[in-house]
């Protein structure tokens, strides 16, 4: 009851309230250490992870069976040298065979290949195409599964050797299988380089001397 | 003249909003973190136009160095009940007749990619610091003589064989040491595998860009 009275004679006389203080905390370290935190974790992130390029090389044949027979006018060879250069025929190996010149600029083995394998490229980029502009409507499992259906149906596209000559790196040979990839090549295959295919690079960088041999 | 003197007053800045969007950065910033592990030596990958991300576990990577050296990893599983490193580790030292601590095990987990041979390896996990450990990082032997690097990819296989293998090379790595890694890997029936690579663009002759 006292308490009452009291306040009534408080209102008697106008407010006087005590000041209320809004207890202000000095955010300036947590804010500090908040900033230093983010910069931190924003640092260490990992943001794109690393891409990965899949690749199946045939099973190692078990007993002495005959390697599969090639169509001869389909293999088409792609040697590797040193400097970022890449030789190339078309058909069998054989002594005094000419070899044509490219390197891994999109003008170069890619026109090469792309020429080649117009067909199945154009194909899948037609496929590609109708599914960006929404013509076709598929899953991604069933776009790959039609990707795989166009490349066994491949009858006329190229089949890649890729051999890899002294002194080629590693970049060299993932560019290479690269270009298989954006090319849509159907058939191909990491083998090593014959005798007969050295003799060939030799003759042809004996007749115009590599960077190397300048130097 | 008596001037009027106006109270100077520093502004208050209200640094609520601030505050609360810095947390909310940080907590999507450590949530998102992917701590990068100590890795045995910098691997500059080469460029691929591949868009297929890595695998998150159940990955081995064969690692070639720049300078032809090669390096194993394989990570612990989905989650740490599947203690696939403590496997084959301990798989790797009973035939090699090396018996491991389970503190050593312990430190093993703990680590990421590694090269070096076997012997050396109680000395690498009991080394001080990391600086000890990368002077012993001498790589994994591969020499048919002494092929380290078969035994710990049998390993990993026997202990599961869905293991995902990926190859992460060094642009720079001579090609022959590649060859034999990917040949070693056929030797343990590893014929499907995936070339780690960075991503860049893809560019066309312009006779062949369909609009």
């Amino acid at each position: 009851m006292a308490e009452i009275v009291q306040e009534e004679g408080h209102k008697g006389k106008g407010k006087r309230k005590a000041k209320k203080h809004g207890t202000h905390i000095d955010m300036t370290p947590m804010v500090d250490l908040a900033c230093l935190l983010l910069t931190f974790f924003m640092l260490t992130t990992a943001f794109n992870k690393p891409k990965v390029m899949e690749i199946i090389l045939p099973e190692k044949p078990k007993d002495n069976t005959p390697p599969p027979e090639l169509d001869k006018n389909r293999a088409l060879n792609i040697i590797l040298v040193d400097n970022n250069k890449i030789l190339w025929y078309v058909g069998m190996a054989e002594p005094g065979k000419a070899l044509a010149e490219a390197d891994y600029s999109k003008e170069g083995i890619r026109k090469v290949l792309l020429q080649r394998n117009k067909e199945l490229f154009s194909s899948i980029s037609k496929m590609k195409k109708d599914l960006i502009v929404g013509k076709l409507k598929l899953s991604t499992d069933s776009v790959e599964g039609r990707m795989k259906r166009f490349y066994k149906a491949d009858k006329s596209g190229p089949i890649v050797l890729i051999k890899a000559a002294d002194g080629v790196k590693y970049r060299n040979v993932v560019d290479i299988i690269d270009e298989m990839a954006i090319t849509n090549i159907a058939r191909y295959s990491l083998v090593d380089i014959n005798p007969v295919e050295k003799m060939m690079v030799q003759n042809h960088l004996g007749s115009k001397p590599s960077v190397t041999a300048i130097k | 003249m008596g001037k009027i003197k106006i109270a100077v007053k520093t502004p208050r800045i209200d640094m609520t909003p601030m505050v609360d969007l810095f947390f909310l950065l940080l907590v999507f910033f450590i949530l998102t973190a992917t701590f990068r592990p100590e890795e045995a030596a910098p691997i500059k990958t080469p460029m691929s136009t591949s868009q297929t991300p890595i695998p998150d576990s159940h990955l081995v990577t064969v690692m070639i160095s720049k300078d032809d050296k090669v390096f194993f990893n394989v990570d612990n599983g989905t989650d740490s009940t599947e203690h696939i490193r403590a496997n084959v580790l301990q798989a790797m030292g009973s035939n090699y007749k090396i018996k491991f601590t389970p503190k050593e095990i312990k430190k093993f987990v703990g680590l990421a990619s590694f090269g070096l041979p076997i012997t050396k390896f109680k000395d690498f996990l009991n080394a001080p610091d990391q600086k000890t450990r990368e002077a012993m990082q001498v790589g994994i032997p591969i020499d048919s003589l002494d092929n380290q690097l078969t035994m710990w990819i049998r390993f990993a296989r026997t202990y599961n064989n869905d293991m995902v293998f990926a190859l992460k090379g060094d642009g720079d790595a001579n090609y022959p040491v590649v060859k034999k890694v990917i040949a070693i890997l056929g030797d343990n029936n590893v014929y499907k595998f995936n070339l780690t690579t960075d991503l860049k663009a893809v560019e066309l002759p312009s006779e062949f860009i369909i609009k």
